[in-house]
């Protein structure tokens, strides 16, 4: 019983971080420019791997790989922030301008 | 399950290789690139080969992505446009193409125990592994004992490499130079996420050169590793400061150490009697001795292949940075 309650969770964590994915996946593609587009991508490497590896340590149990299924989340959740942040930056000092900025100016 | 999504994997690669090329952005190009290596590393891993998912990982997706990058610094971003329009290479690529695609059907299939790539030499490896190395990783045991003689012409490979892009391009020297390179000195997150990552990559660095014997990993994979990290410092903190913490001397120095370690273990054997690159005889017993010769090589595959990678990079970054005489 308590093993097929973990399997159920496990599962359902997964498939809806795999959900997250692939709506990060849509927005980077239709959203309307580049600032908007990160903020849709950045779903991919902020929720959706805490929920998908969270989901593959509760199929791991406390073993080794476990281990380096969080090492392997805290090495996503500080470097994937930090990358969006500086590709930002970025784009502000190469004087990127949105379609609605452009219009203004 | 794994057929479909191999099936998914090569699609995605014929489509990124097809976009790398299309693509009239250089950096664009570049970023596919990386792309590509990426997903060729994760199609190694599902056909068991982690050792060389490492590399690709490493190497490919990894460093020279940066080199390619540190090289576009200086070009302009796109390409040229092309008056001509070349039919002929186009016809030649595609004969060969469908060539081989021809004489892939007569291929075994994959793990074929019957094929002769399971049947000629592979049982052998396995069992010689056993019992002359005793170490789990057969990969390990082939590239640095059974077939040292190629590891040592690839190490000398990359070194000839990065002696030819040195005299090519010049060391770099951090006087003369026009700009002074702050790298990302003035933000804050990237320069403070990324002083946190650095330990950990070298020692991960260091894990895989020193686990290799047990686990995927080796030399070649630990030096790109170790070279990265060493990259990303230099992209926080500036070109000036990295050389100062890492003179290009010393990294000439790992070039340089790093083949002459290889070779001379292969001296150590003949004069105690072996052969060239035999190991039995460096210690009493002959499989501890296979160990530190694999040991002691690998040491200096990771040396070669840091400093190597690390001098290119610096090469790179210098001249793109331009000269004042």
């Amino acid at each position: 019983m308590f093993d097929i309650a973990v399997q159920v969770i496990s599962w359902v964590l997964m498939l809806s971080g795999s959900v997250f994915v692939v709506i990060g996946g849509i927005g980077a593609l239709r959203m309307p420019d580049l600032y908007t587009r990160m903020h849709a991508a950045s779903i991919t490497d902020s929720l959706a791997p805490i929920l998908i590896i969270g989901g593959l340590l509760l199929q791991s149990g406390f073993t080794l790989f476990s281990v380096k299924l969080v090492s392997i989340l805290i090495f996503l959740l500080m470097s994937g922030p930090t990358a969006s942040n500086a590709l930002a930056s970025a784009a502000m000092l190469s004087g990127y301008k949105t379609p609605e900025e452009e219009r203004e100016s | 399950m794994s057929e479909i999504f191999s099936v998914f994997l090569l699609i995605l690669l014929v489509t990124t290789a097809a976009a790398a090329i299309r693509t009239p952005n250089l950096f664009a190009a570049v970023m596919l690139m990386g792309i590509f290596s990426l997903l060729i590393a994760i199609n190694f891993f599902l056909l068991d080969a982690a050792d060389v998912a490492l590399t690709e990982a490493a190497v490919g997706a990894g460093i020279s992505t940066v080199l390619f990058l540190s090289a576009l610094a200086f070009m302009d971003e796109y390409e040229r446009a092309r008056a001509t329009r070349r039919l002929a290479p186009l016809g030649a690529v595609c004969v060969a193409g469908l060539l081989m695609g021809y004489a892939s059907l007569y291929e075994p299939a994959f793990g074929d125990p019957s094929a002769p790539a399971n049947s000629h030499l592979a049982p052998w490896f396995l069992e010689k592994t056993q019992t002359a190395v005793d170490i789990p990783n057969v990969i390990t045991a082939i590239l640095g004992s059974f077939r040292g003689y190629d590891t040592l012409g690839e190490v000398f490979v990359v070194f000839t490499a990065g002696i030819g892009v040195l005299f090519l391009l010049d060391a770099p020297k951090s006087d003369g130079l026009l700009t002074r390179d702050e790298g990302l000195r003035h933000y804050l997150i990237p320069r403070m996420v990324g002083r946190l990552l650095i330990p950990f990559i070298l020692l991960y660095g260091l894990y895989v050169q020193f686990h290799g014997e047990y686990g995927p990993g080796g030399g070649f994979q630990a030096g790109a590793l170790i070279a990265a990290a060493v990259i990303l410092f230099t992209l926080l903190e500036g070109q000036d400061q990295s050389l100062r913490v890492l003179p290009q001397k010393v990294l000439t120095g790992f070039m340089v150490s790093g083949a002459l370690l290889y070779a001379s273990v292969g001296l150590v054997g003949m004069l105690k009697g072996g052969t060239f690159l035999d190991y039995n005889v460096l210690s009493s017993d002959p499989v501890s001795g296979q160990q530190i010769g694999i040991i002691l090589i690998e040491a200096g595959v990771g040396l070669t292949v840091t400093g190597v990678l690390l001098s290119i990079f610096h090469a790179f970054v210098a001249r793109g940075r331009g000269r004042s005489s």
